[in-house]
């Protein structure tokens, strides 16, 4: 469902940004100044980065801790993020699993984990009635900090992720999507599943898990966003609450840099289905990168904006090829892939194919219409309000920013920006970003009957 | 492990343009009703946190309105509603949407299609006028309609035929119903979309769509007055239909005993479904019924301390999954769903074993009152957090109207949830939980 939301937009109405001084005067707070979303930055004592929206509408919080503990860490054992990950759902500090499920559950919070290339994320959303608060944020350290990896939950936890990849292995998506981070990033650190293997789940021990968790899940390696009804004062000391337990740690090294394929290259996987799932794409660009806006708004045009794009009008409306066809940028640490994808019967995979291919060499050597820039910057600048119109978007969007390093400048500018992109800096950045040379080609389907 | 089931019941035009919207009914307060002279019912409730609004159109039409044949023919409509009126080319619709900053999409289920805008506010009038104009003024292209068909085509390869769970869960409805419009599939049976006509979309269009079988919801930060006149404005012009059909009723046929269905395809995992006859919200005599069932989900399904994941998961570990699942807002009587995934070393009969057990203590004990407390918590806070998003209220009121319930049933949900006890919890346990009532579905993978 959320392909063709990967490219995550960053739109916070910054106008101006401001350094003071808190009431705790050791804190250095940053502030975004002017109308939209008012954001607060600034480090706690023990050096994790915390972003913070004053949101009082509505007596709720949400909590989004970020380390930077994903699966790009994972190094010779893949999987291992994910599982430290989950494993903090289970018995930690003085209470077992049965006790952390109720404890934010008879409070009404909701608690969930995830990890993926770059982020390892815990989140809670809590009423902010005091004693309901108070308990759920008490479990919340807990959980964070003082997982006990229990031998016996373990070895259930990893006998789950292998039911995981089991299921992953009868979905002809998952599949295409394996082979092709493997394929464009060869012995990069994305190139391994976040999920792991049969084989290197089997593999990890307590131990194992205990040092990633020892390593990563440290303060000096941690983005708090934080919004809800408290107030900054009380976003601190919940920050301050909230690492307390953890180490102070050092923050994740650098990513290796990625390397392009050599040359261009096409996979095919036999698979009993009724459909071919189809991927073509290459390394694309990291997050802050130069061309960011360039490759943004110009992917808008070539399949980032469903309908209005060119890849959904030629694949699904004057074909009939495909029900979701797109192609987007996903933003990492370092490169994260440019990708072009489609589903379509098995006897229309070449057909379909060659389009794709088409569109993007035609995208590649004349950049979009004035026409089309026209309409995707309307759309994307005319859409800025819906981005950030709940707590659960603004703490998406503090956590991105917060863990990507972006400038609080970064956003007051944003639209300016994209409507300072040419069609001549779309063509210029595809061309020295997107090489048809290079192109991985992954298919996963039946024969055509 | 994260739930990895998905069965869809929600058909949308296109992936990925909607915020999730998982229906879980709670209260909701402070909604300005009003209704034009042509029958437009308009629900609008204002919410001022954000510059933004979100107006979604509900008709009282979906699979469940369907016959033999040409089963998916709400759902092909609801794509073909972007083909283009008397006014608009193909795709313009979506194209001035888009210019100004919007998000659109549009959804089948079984009692209703529904089509949406997000906007910033001041927006709102080119939603209207769009919407208005194609509620009557549809052209049904019909090399349009060639195209779109060979998508939705597509899209069931997509969501049910490569998908060996759905696949199953499609068998499993097919069985469990037999005389009920809820026996078919939102998006229809491949070879009822292979034969559709065009012209057999030309009747249903003329039928369903309509100002007095619609309702227009809207939600965001505006003035319930000032929106009232806009509609006026825009669908006030709109004839009524004079020839809606009153709905013969389709009641279900009754059962004299356990049905059990195998599937089997390629798959990696075993999956069993079990469904059990019971009444919705609408279809209840006993009004505290349904709440009760509701309730009985939550004892079992609702979050990782619920019985299902506690003892069949975590103790027992003998499932990989396992949920359960009811649908309050429904015309029609459904099924209270019980599906899971076996661990490994374990059978889909070890399972379901364990599942009976479950069911027999439901049965036999009271449920605790630890375990209410536990619900009524969520659910308090649960209408607490539902705020944070307009769609998702517009969504609730579009639902109840739309199978036909007053949208004040929202603002019962919390206190009819309070209100259950264990006692009915066991009562319900009791009535609904039979062998005569059961329908089975295992998945055996065909292992390649």
């Amino acid at each position: 469902m959320s392909l063709r939301n990967s490219v995550v937009f960053l739109f916070i109405g910054l106008l101006a940004v401001s350094c003071s001084k808190s009431d705790n005067d050791e804190t250095v707070i940053q502030s975004s100044k002017g109308e939209g979303v008012k954001i607060q930055t600034w480090k706690s004592s023990k050096g994790a980065k915390v972003m913070f929206v004053h949101a009082p509408q509505l007596p709720m919080i949400d909590i989004r801790l970020v380390f930077n503990a994903g699966s790009a860490r994972d190094a010779a054992q893949p999987g291992i993020a994910r599982l430290t990950n989950n494993m903090l759902t289970k018995s930690a500090g003085q209470w077992s699993t049965d006790q952390i499920a109720e404890r934010f559950e008879e409070v009404g919070a909701n608690f969930s984990t995830s990890a993926l290339r770059d982020m390892a994320i815990v989140s809670l959303r809590s009423l902010t009635d005091k004693a309901l608060l108070d308990q759920a944020v008490n479990t919340f350290k807990v959980v964070v900090s003082k997982p006990m990896f229990k031998p016996d939950e373990v070895k259930h936890e990893k006998s789950q992720q292998l039911i995981s990849i089991q299921n992953q292995l009868q979905s002809p998506g998952s599949i295409a999507s394996k082979l092709f981070y493997k394929a464009i990033y060869k012995n990069h650190p994305y190139s391994q599943p976040s999920i792991g293997t049969t084989e290197s789940v089997k593999q990890i021990s307590i131990d194992d898990l205990k040092k990633f968790h020892r390593q990563y899940y440290v303060s000096a390696n941690l983005t708090i966003a934080i919004v809800g009804n408290v107030t900054q004062k009380q976003a601190e000391t919940l920050a301050e609450e909230l690492t307390a337990g953890l180490p102070e740690g050092k923050a994740a090294a650098k990513l290796p840099a990625v390397v392009l394929p050599e040359k261009a290259r096409t996979i095919h996987k036999d698979y009993a289905a009724t459909q071919t799932h189809v991927l073509v794409g290459q390394p694309g660009m990291k997050r802050g990168d130069k061309d960011y806006f360039s490759l943004y708004v110009g992917n808008h045009v070539l399949g980032g904006s469903g309908f209005g794009s060119r890849i959904m009008q030629e694949i699904r409306e004057k074909r009939g090829l495909a029900y979701s066809s797109y192609s987007y940028f996903s933003p990492m640490q370092v490169e994260g892939p440019f990708i072009m994808g489609l589903q379509t019967k098995n006897k229309s995979k070449d057909e379909a194919l060659k389009v794709l291919n088409e569109l993007l060499l035609k995208f590649i050597n004349e950049g979009p219409t004035a026409e089309e820039l026209t309409h995707s910057k309307k759309n994307i600048t005319g859409g800025f309000p819906l981005r950030i119109d709940s707590n659960k978007d603004i703490t998406e969007y503090l956590a991105v920013i917060g863990f990507y390093n972006l400038p609080l400048d970064y956003l007051n500018t944003f639209n300016d920006k994209v409507n300072a992109v040419t069609i001549e800096m779309i063509k210029d950045a595809f061309k020295r970003r997107i090489h048809p040379d290079k192109l991985v080609t992954v298919t996963v389907g039946g024969k055509a009957e | 492990m994260k739930k990895i089931i998905l069965i869809p019941v929600i058909f949308m035009l296109s992936v990925s343009l909607v915020n999730s919207a998982e229906p879980d009914k709670t209260a909701q307060t402070g909604v300005f009703e009003a209704r034009l002279d042509n029958g437009l019912k308009v629900l609008v409730k204002e919410d001022h946190r954000a510059p933004t609004v979100v107006a979604q159109i509900w008709y009282k039409v979906g699979s469940s309105y369907e016959f033999g044949g040409t089963t998916g023919l709400s759902h092909v409509l609801e794509h073909m509603m972007f083909k283009g009126t008397k006014k608009l080319g193909p795709g313009k619709f979506s194209n001035i949407i888009a210019e100004n900053g919007g998000r659109e999409n549009a959804f089948t289920g079984k009692d209703y299609t529904a089509y949406f805008q997000q906007l910033e506010k001041s927006r709102l009038p080119i939603s209207f006028e769009l919407e208005a104009d194609r509620m009557r003024n549809l052209t049904l292209p019909e090399d349009e309609f060639k195209k779109e068909v060979a998508v939705v085509m597509e899209e069931r390869r997509m969501r049910t035929e490569d998908k060996p769970r759905s696949l199953t869960y499609e068998q499993f409805n097919a069985t469990a119903f037999i005389s009920s419009p809820y026996r078919t599939p939102v998006i229809g049976w491949m070879n009822d979309l292979k034969n559709m006509k065009v012209a057999d979309l030309k009747p249903w269009y003329q039928k369903w769509y309509a100002p007095n079988n619609a309702t227009l919801v809207v939600v965001g930060d505006v003035e319930p007055a000032k929106v009232v006149e806009l509609a006026k404005k825009y669908y006030g012009p709109l004839k009524p239909s004079d020839n809606i059909p009153e709905l013969k009723p389709r009641k279900e046929a009754p059962q004299f005993g356990e049905r059990r269905i195998t599937v089997k395809v390629p798959a990696k995992l075993p999956y069993l479904i079990i469904g059990y006859k019971v009444p919705s919200l609408k279809t209840a005599k006993d009004d505290w019924e349904p709440y009760a069932l509701e309730v009985l989900a939550g004892i079992l399904s609702g979050g990782d301390s619920a019985r299902l994941a506690k003892q069949l998961v975590r103790k027992q570990k003998v499932a990989a999954s396992a949920d359960a699942g009811y649908d309050l807002i429904a015309r029609q009587s459904g099924l209270f769903v019980f599906d899971a995934i076996p661990a490994a070393k374990f059978s889909v009969s070890d399972v379901e074993k364990a599942l009976y057990a479950q069911i027999e203590s439901l049965k036999q004990t009271p449920v605790t009152e630890k375990e209410l407390k536990r619900i009524k918590a969520q659910v308090v806070a649960g209408n607490v957090y539902e705020k944070d998003s307009i769609f998702y209220q517009a969504m609730i009121l579009g639902q109840l109207e739309t199978v036909g319930l007053p949208w004040s049933k929202a603002n019962e949900y919390v206190d009819k949830i309070r209100a259950v006890t264990a006692e009915q919890v066991q009562q319900v346990a009791k009535k609904y939980f039979v062998d005569t009532y059961k329908t089975v579905a295992v998945l055996e993978p065909l292992k390649k």
